[in-house]
């Protein structure tokens, strides 16, 4: 029994499932329990293997006899997979039990044979690329993960909103792979040379020396390639089109732990592959990084669709995350493993407490959807006294991911500004001068989050109801809140006991960045953190978490003492009596002065149109319109599709339709290779 | 029977599938080249015998009949039942600028010597000289299915490139493994069916078996 045994054990338990669906299609209840149940369970035993590897700090490695002759699968399984492992396993066992809620409601509209079918596919996609250990394998196993989620994307396909952004998503993704493909041709061309086809497994391409021109090629080419799956900006427009139209439990899946397996790739490729970079990369990633985060939040904050505005935000995590890794490339390529592994385990927390707060958040947003059938946000509110669990789970996913303590959200943010302040000490002068200023953006926007995610969570659930029928709205079932619950659960552990945490993940940067955290950062035991020595920086999240439900309690116990000093009036009224649900705060009032701010970064339009028959200032009806969209559709991809287009008519003009004409195509060509070889 | 007349019968034999290959080209009517497809196929047949005593490569034999059997008998068969049922057998193709179409294939011809010339050099076997007619062979099928607007005449044009490649698979190594040359004929029958199914498809569609009409099919844009 081994870890790996474990893993692949998990993986092949999804395939099986993947045989059951026709077995089970007639009997789709049925079919929804056995299947989400394996996938739960096959998540539980990959969770296991992870925490085992990462814990245990063993590299397994094993070579599998398929695939093409003389080409057989590698695979392997070591801390940086372990992790990802524990990252994609916790997450998919929380939405599997969610689904079986979830996916119930659905039956009432379709069959929901197919979405079983590609969620099982999906989770071994995912697993099958943290544990491939040759790019031919790799390749495959990503091509499996994008291609079961373009058609859980398209899950709802007799609506064309749904199947252009399934296509927006798979176009984008295979514009990545591609990139990736080359990336990896780049590396194992360089390390076994064109005499053998070995290099295609990363254990040659680990052991080759790299020019640094090829590696710099390499490098962003891969960068690219993931950034693309990531959602960085300029590549994330697929990203807020696909996960609103996905269901709910995909989108967090999605946006939880796919997105992720980019980031795994970039940090493979990065520490694991090339090894030895300049210090310029990590600059560039880490501007890039801080535009991702900041135009993320700000697009976030725009939007009215609840799952959308979510999109975004993912969007933001992943600059987040960006930056810690690009800091940890700095750090490293000027030889500070310690700073290196600060910032590498901040990147890295930071990607587990998406993948918790995200799910957690999608979740809810899944469950209000399932009880409203709205996802706009505009036409809600109210919802806490009809949903008052689902609406605490919410809540503790929007403090999360505010980066309010004692959630995990802040440990992470935390780590990562704490990464920031080292960088002092870093010998370029350069770098000393704008690292502070990413520091600040970064600031800017974790309280820009703050003010997107109270805006998502006052206008959904406080308030008043704003749209039309309110009468059928019902709380989550059981299986939906269980899933909430756990992942709220853990959100709040990983908030709490971050020194374990680290201590765990102690041997994943050892084996990166060559640097320990763990002795430094758990010196004064769980209780306190502090990450290179307590007299930098020390946060103890148990104390917090205690002063705060005490403070709280003691506030509520003074108000309650006295009596009188609580009123009980209509909601949101602003001081005004007889005020309708309609003339209430709304979310785009509440963005509006961003909106202001930032406008420039967006391409706004605002109609207004008054009705008035008689005279102006007696106007009937007021008709307000507001877009908001994304510059870079006009920037950079309605260009690129136009030339594209143009592009294939001129090609198409090869086409006459006539087989003569073909026949004399490769006529031609074989003359003109018969003379020329 | 010595080595120098089985060459020389060997050459002549080519001579005979080059004259049939150009007659292809520029025959009108659908039963003659009906007829100069089975003759060519018979010299082939006969040529692969000759090779097969001489070289005392008994397999060869096999691939004799196999070629008498379904390029002389079977498929012209078919091809005639088709033509029949289809109703073309009186129809004259315009065979649109004969002497242009016969120099581009004399060129082709001489590009073909051109080409073998350093493996005539090399080769050491009986067939050496007829490599460049086998090659030309394969081109002069090319250039009929290019030229010819019939959809039954670029079958026949597809056929006799087949001819062409097995004749260079005999005269460059004195033919392929048996295998292989039983994979080769069963393709080129099921072909032959599977053009007879398209054949009336084709028709029904378009109403005629003029591949110009398929033009018709391309996007417009």
């Amino acid at each position: 029994m081994s870890p790996f045994v474990l893993a692949s054990f998990s993986i092949l338990l999804l395939l099986f499932s993947l045989v059951l669906a026709p077995i089970f299609a007639r009997r789709q209840r049925l079919l929804i329990y056995v299947s989400f149940t394996l996938a739960a369970f096959s998540s539980l035993t990959a969770l296991a293997a992870g925490i085992w590897t990462v814990g245990k700090g063993s590299v397994e490695s094993y070579i599998l006899l398929l695939g093409l002759p003389e080409l057989p699968f590698h695979l392997r399984l070591d801390p940086l997979s372990g992790f990802f492992l524990t990252v994609i396993g916790l997450l998919g066992l929380f939405v599997s039990i969610y689904s079986i809620g979830y996916v119930k409601g659905i039956l009432s509209h379709r069959p929901v044979t197919s979405l079983v079918i590609f969620y099982n596919l999906f989770i071994a996609g995912m697993f099958m690329v943290i544990v491939a250990d040759d790019a031919f394998f790799f390749l495959i196993s990503w091509e499996v993960m994008a291609a079961s989620s373009y058609f859980l994307v398209m899950f709802e396909d007799e609506r064309a909103e749904n199947r252009r952004a399934a296509f927006t998503y798979l176009l984008i993704a295979h514009v990545g792979a591609i990139a990736i493909l080359l990336s990896f041709g780049v590396m194992a061309g360089l390390a076994t040379g064109f005499e053998s086809f070995n290099g295609y497994t990363f254990d040659a391409m680990r052991h080759a020396e790299f020019p640094v021109r090829w590696a710099t090629a390499a490098f962003f080419l891969a960068f690219f390639g993931f950034a693309a799956k990531a959602g960085m900006i300029p590549l994330h427009v697929w990203l807020p089109e696909a996960h609103p139209v996905a269901p709910s439990n995909v989108s967090a899946l999605m946006s939880g732990v796919m997105l992720k397996t980019a980031i795994y790739g970039i940090i493979r490729v990065t520490f694991d592959l090339v090894r030895i970079f300049p210090w310029w990369w990590g600059a560039i990633v880490l501007a890039l990084g801080l535009i991702t985060a900041v135009m993320g939040i700000l697009y976030a904050i725009m939007q009215q669709d609840l799952k959308r505005l979510l999109a975004y935000s993912s969007v933001e995590n992943i600059g987040i995350i960006l930056i810690g890794v690009s800091l940890a490339m700095v750090f490293s390529s000027f030889q500070m493993p310690v700073f290196s592994a600060l910032a590498l385990t901040a990147s890295l927390y930071h990607v587990l407490n998406h993948a918790m707060f995200k799910g957690l958040l999608f979740m809810g947003a899944g469950a209000v959807l399932h009880a409203t059938g709205e996802r706009n946000m505009e036409r809600m509110g109210g919802l806490i006294h009809k949903m008052p669990w689902t609406s605490a789970f919410f809540l503790i996913g929007c403090i999360s991911i505010s980066a309010l303590p004692p959630f995990n959200g802040f440990v992470s943010e935390w780590l990562t500004f704490q990464a920031f302040l080292l960088s002092p000490a870093v010998p370029s002068p350069l770098l000393k001068l704008l690292i502070p200023l990413g520091a600040s953006l970064l600031a800017l926007t974790a309280a820009l989050a703050a003010t997107c995610f109270v805006k998502a969570f006052g206008m959904t659930f406080l308030g008043q109801w704003r749209g039309h029928h309110p009468q059928h709205i019902h709380e989550a079932d059981g299986t939906m809140k269980t899933g909430m619950i756990l992942t709220a659960v853990t959100c709040l552990c990983l908030g709490i006991l971050p020194t374990i945490v680290i201590g765990w993940m102690d041997t994943l940067t050892e084996q990166l960045t060559g640097g320990r955290l763990a002795s430094t950062a758990g010196e004064f035991g769980w209780l306190w953190l502090t990450p290179i020595s307590h007299a930098r920086a020390s946060y103890s999240a148990p104390l917090i978490f205690l002063i705060i439900p005490a403070v709280v309690s003691l506030v509520y116990l003074f108000l309650h003492i006295r009596k009188k000093a609580i009123h009980r009036v209509p909601l949101w009224d602003c001081g005004f009596q007889k005020i309708t649900t309609r003339m209430q705060y709304t979310g785009t009032s509440f963005s509006m002065p961003l909106r202001r701010i930032f406008g420039f970064l967006f391409r706004i339009r605002e109609d207004v149109r008054i009705e008035a028959p008689r005279h102006k200032a007696f106007p009937q009806k007021i008709h307000y319109r507001l877009r908001v969209r994304d510059r870079l559709w006009e920037w950079f991809y309605n260009p690129v599709a136009d030339a594209s287009f143009w592009l294939a008519r001129r090609v198409g003009r090869l086409q006459q339709g006539r087989i003569q004409v073909y026949l004399i195509y490769s006529f031609v060509t074989i003359i003109i290779l018969l003379v020329l070889l | 029977m010595s080595t120098n007349i089985a060459a020389q019968m060997n050459s002549v034999l080519a001579a005979l599938v080059l004259l049939t290959a150009f007659g292809l080209l520029v025959q009108r009517r659908v039963y003659g080249l009906l007829h100069l497809f089975a003759w060519q196929g018979l010299f082939l047949s006969i040529s692969t015998a000759v090779v097969g005593f001489v070289s005392s490569q008994h397999h060869l034999y096999i691939s004799s009949v196999l070629t008498l059997a379904l390029k002389v008998i079977v498929l012209p068969y078919i091809l005639h039942t088709l033509i029949i049922r289809l109703k073309i057998h009186k129809e004259v193709e315009t065979v649109v600028n004969v002497p242009a179409t016969m120099l581009i294939g004399i060129a082709l011809v001489i590009f073909s010597y051109h080409l073998t010339a350093p493996i005539r050099d090399l080769s050491t076997l009986v067939t050496k000289s007829t490599i460049a007619v086998a090659l030309a062979t394969v081109m002069l099928g090319l250039l009929m299915m290019i030229t010819r607007r019939h959809a039954v005449t670029q079958i026949i044009g597809f056929l006799a490139m087949e001819n062409g490649l097995f004749f260079a698979a005999t005269s460059a190594t004195y033919g392929m493994p048996l295998v292989v040359e039983l994979g080769v004929a069963l393709d080129i029958l099921i072909a032959a069916f599977i053009f007879g199914i398209f054949f009336f498809h084709i028709r029904e569609t378009f109403d005629s078996l003029d591949v110009e009409q398929m033009a018709m099919l391309k996007e417009e844009d």
